[in-house]
């Protein structure tokens, strides 16, 4: 019964393994950097993903450069002055049009100086993850990023949203009580569900019942209507002044509170704890890490099921230390099972960081791929509502799979439409590695096992027999039909390039 | 309408149907045949209505309202608006913009660059629904289009049209069922399991990858039309992604065969014409799809508007007659209600800068042989105003109301999460 959440052996540590691994705790890698996680055996390469905080960069097999820095402006939004705010009610008091026409104009232009930033923001955060020697942190940011879901539209605040995606980063596999008080604390997300509007005599439960229903507990699990009300009574007075977390002692109501059955004049922090002794908690986060990491299934097997009831009682011995449950899974033989192999249909952020990542093709156009991530359904820091991205099927439909395919077309070719032409970006690159790796560890390659070995690699497992048939009747169509066997010399550059296209173009594709 | 075989229904035993099969497996072998034979409901015979379909014009920046239309009988107009008002009909003033004779009794005209509406307002064909706001009004674009397009007033959740297909068949996405022409689709759009197709250019809605080589396109069709692969019958995600593939395929045919045709009719050459256009012609090839989406940008005149606002209203107006009149030569006018709308009017008063503001309440119109033709409800009031703005009279959730319980005959309080009168914008 403990099977599937004991380690996995070292000898099945394999090529397929590890690169499953990598596309899991990360965004895939090339055929060399996966075989450097297959030498570490598989405690050295969890542990190499996992223990990202410790300089890893110097012996990463993800071997990218750290993600060049950012400026931001903090200032953009910021809150006028009072010297500002009493010129705007002169103006106003005395109908000086010609005032009140240039304070508006300036109002609007640091809204469009803010959309700019957070679309500056937008391209960062994507190379970032492109680039990152530390892939497992930038996925877990993600994670959250959709687990405590903000939208810039409605907080219309850059610097916000870049201050709580820090917090996602810094936080990222440390401790859950942790991040739910940081989340608690965050002007973004205080702002985007109205704990701003908290008060004593007014209270606001938009944040209450969120922090229930989607962060901690999961709808209708384990609480009741009485408790969100309760609950927002405690997280009354919790707001913001400028930038900064503000605690507004006038508004927070300090009267007594019945939470969870339990009667005390409970503040957020308490109420915080109070939630997470519920087992339901670590219930809730196992599942939704095990339908990120995973699979993403409609029904979890009866394994899986045993599995997130190990995670979640891990996570409740570890005091909702994230690293050590991450690790377990990481290691365990249910999360290498083959059912588990290809079962997660990739976010639209997966497909093109992992594209880029394990074929190595340039990167492109940063704004062209922050459009595609939009057309296929998840625009980064703008996810659709407080409930995330729902993923799984949800990513797919007629629409987005040819955005899906598309995308990997532009990757391998830079070339895309520009309206109603057609346009080529010449960054070139050589496709020949994903092929060359083989060779290394297998000596001479006929056509057959070049074809098998590149396809299998780009699709990250087992491919069928049929593919591959259909992939080479391909090639032989461009052969001269006088020749008599497909010969490895003949898988040129761009005939990878084509396989390539095409097997971005196959529905496994979606899958990691 | 409704002593036709096919009714709605029909479609909807149809589409469901293809729900319930969608879970097992053989929902793409009736997609293949979907594909080769045509939709079996569907006729595009002229002179033969079958399926309603409601086409969305959206106008984007803040359409405003009071030079649309003009009440010309109200002194106040004129006073707050000096420089750009529309001057009233018979005015004799050279250069001035005069406008078009609506209603005579209630002083109001229509933009002079609307002549194509006027035509559709004389024939019946137009339906003016006045003062259209919600309570609270939001002068963001965002958070106001927003508004609009979920139907709510905190601007959040699904579309209002992405529920319709939510509610209509419950579990299944169409996948023909809603198609937006733009680069990205509209939130209005968005179901929790509805999602429409969109596309700029219909051309590039297919896989690019066959612009590479004349021979890619061969194995792509064999890789993409198998609909299953061999020997699996689970539905694993990897067959969920099969029949999705198989499904874009046919609804890239449909809509590829249906573009390539020319128009019956001439369409001007501007953005909104060429997204009729297309609409049109999707139309008229009998594709299932009961909802279109078409958009139009630059409404935010905040400066020396009278000259762009006349450019953007000119626009709007002779792409839907071109529109209408593409219809009726197909014959499918009567199965065609066209909605358009902007996420807010502009301020009463004009700005320092000849332009307007961000306002509230504004007309809303509705296009087609269906409507109920005229004027409906009250202009508001010029001088009662909130903050420098009209006060709506009809919610647009009203305006709905209508188009989904007498045009689409679908429940409008569950969709829309509340009980809102109907605007009566549909003939009865």
């Amino acid at each position: 019964m403990d099977a599937p959440y004991q380690p996995i052996a070292k000898k099945d540590f394999d090529f397929a393994a590890a690169q499953h691994l990598l596309s899991r705790a990360g965004f895939g890698g090339t055929p060399a950097q996966v075989r450097a996680l297959v030498e570490r055996g598989p405690e050295g390469a969890v542990e190499l993903l996992l223990d990202f905080r410790r300089g890893a960069s110097e012996e990463s097999p993800v071997d990218g450069r750290p993600a060049a820095g950012i400026e931001l402006r903090s200032d953009i939004m910021r809150q006028p002055t009072p010297e500002e705010r009493e010129a705007e009610r002169r103006a106003r008091a005395m109908k000086d049009e010609e005032t009140i026409a240039r304070l508006q104009a300036m109002r609007q232009q640091r809204e469009r100086d803010d959309r700019a930033q957070l679309a500056l923001m937008q391209k960062w955060w994507l190379s970032r993850m492109i680039e990152t020697p530390r892939p497992l942190e930038e996925k877990l940011a993600l994670f959250w990023h959709g687990h405590f879901a903000t939208g810039y539209r409605t907080i219309e605040n850059s610097w916000h949203m870049a201050m709580q995606n820090e917090m996602f980063r810094r936080r990222a596999a440390g401790n859950f009580e942790v991040l739910v008080r940081g989340i608690i604390s965050d002007p973004a997300m205080l702002k985007y569900l109205d704990n701003d509007e908290n008060r004593r005599a007014s209270p606001n439960e938009n944040l209450a019942r969120e922090l229930l229903e989607l962060f901690t507990l999961g709808e209708g699990n384990g609480y009741s209507e009485r408790d969100i009300k309760e609950g927002a009574r405690a997280l009354t007075g919790r707001t913001f002044r400028g930038n900064e977390y503000f605690f507004d002692q006038q508004q927070f109501d300090t009267k007594p509170k019945e939470i969870f059955k339990r009667r005390g004049a409970f503040d957020g922090d308490a109420f915080v704890s109070m939630i997470l002794e519920r087992p339901e908690c670590s219930q809730f986060l196992a599942s939704k890490f095990y339908r990120y990491f995973v699979s993403d299934a409609p029904t979890v097997t009866r394994d899986g099921k045993e599995v997130v009831l190990r995670m979640a009682k891990q996570m409740r011995e570890s005091e909702y230390d994230l690293r050590p449950v991450l690790r377990s899974l990481f290691l365990s033989q249910h999360f290498y099972a083959q059912a588990n192999r290809l079962a997660i249909i990739k976010s639209p952020v997966q497909l093109i960081v992992q594209t880029v990542r394990s074929l190595g093709t340039p990167t492109r156009e940063m704004k062209s791929l922050v459009d595609a991530g939009d057309l296929m359904g998840q625009q980064l820091f703008q996810p659709p509502s407080v409930k995330g991205w729902d993923g799984g099927r949800a990513w797919i439909n007629t629409a987005t799979l040819f955005v899906r395919q598309n995308v990997v077309v532009y990757l391998v070719t830079g070339r895309r439409p520009q309206g109603f032409d057609w346009s080529a970006s010449e960054m070139a690159w050589d496709a020949s590695h994903l092929i060359e790796h083989l060779r290394d560890q297998r000596g001479e390659l006929d056509s057959h096992d070049a074809v098998r070995g590149l396809v299998s690699f780009a699709l990250g497992g087992e491919v069928s027999p049929h593919r591959i048939a259909q992939l080479e009747d391909f090639l032989r169509t461009l052969d001269d039909p006088n020749a008599t066997r497909v010969g490895h010399a003949s898988l040129t550059d761009d005939r990878i390039k084509a396989l390539l296209c095409l097997v971005g173009a196959m529905p496994e594709y979606q899958l990691c | 309408m409704h002593d036709s075989p096919f009714t709605r229904r029909l479609f909807l035993q149809r589409g469901c149907a293809l729900a319930s099969l969608a879970a097992t497996v053989p929902a793409f072998i009736e997609r293949s045949a979907f594909g080769v034979l045509g939709n079996p409901l569907l006729s595009s015979n002229p002179g033969v209505p079958d399926e309603r379909i409601l086409v969305v014009v959206q106008l984007g920046g803040g359409n405003d309202g009071l030079n649309t239309v003009v009440p010309y009988g109200d002194a106040a107009y004129y006073t707050a608006r000096p420089q750009i008002a529309v001057r009233a009909p018979g005015t004799n003033a050279s250069g001035a913009q005069v406008a078009l004779e609506l209603d005579r009794d209630a002083g109001l005209g229509l933009h002079p660059a609307l002549v194509g509406f006027k035509e559709l307002y004389d024939a019946g064909n137009l339906s003016v629904v006045q003062g259209v706001g919600y309570p609270n009004p939001n002068r963001s674009h965002f958070m106001s289009m927003d508004v609009w397009h979920t139907g709510r007033a905190d601007a959040k959740g699904s579309g209002w049209i992405g529920r319709y297909f939510d509610n209509v068949c419950n579990g299944t996405p169409i996948p023909e069922g809603s198609i937006a022409i733009g680069r990205t689709a509209p939130l209005a759009m968005q179901g929790d399991v509805q999602k429409p197709i969109s596309f700029d250019n219909p051309a590039l809605f297919r896989w690019l990858g066959e612009d590479l080589h004349t021979a890619m396109k061969s194995p792509y069709d064999a890789i993409n039309r198998a609909g299953s692969l061999p020997g699996t019958t689970a539905d694993t995600q990897r067959d969920f992604l099969m029949r999705t593939a198989l499904d874009a395929q046919v609804a890239s045919d449909r809509i590829l065969a249906a573009v390539r045709k020319d128009a019956l009719v001439r369409y001007p050459d501007h953005a909104l014409a060429r997204q009729l256009r297309t609409v049109g012609a999707m139309i008229r090839d009998g594709m299932p799809t009961r909802v279109y989406y078409a958009t139009m940008g630059g409404f935010d005149t905040h400066g020396g508007q009278t000259g762009t606002h006349a450019n953007l209203l000119r626009q709007v107006s002779e792409s839907i007659v071109a529109f209408q009149s593409d219809l009726k030569a197909q014959g499918n006018q009567d199965r065609v209600l066209t909605l358009v709308f902007s996420e807010f009017g502009r301020r009463v008063k004009q700005n320092g800068s000849n332009g307007t503001d961000h306002g509230t309440a504004a007309p809303v119109f509705v296009v087609g042989s269906k409507v109920r033709p005229g004027v409906i409800g009250r202009h508001p009031s010029l001088v009662d105003l909130d903050q420098g703005d009209l006060k709506f009279g009809i919610d647009f959730r009203c305006v709905y109301a209508s188009l989904l319980e007498q045009w689409m005959k679908a429940p409008s309080e569950k969709i829309l999460r509340g009980r809102f009168a109907s605007a009566g914008v549909v003939r009865a």
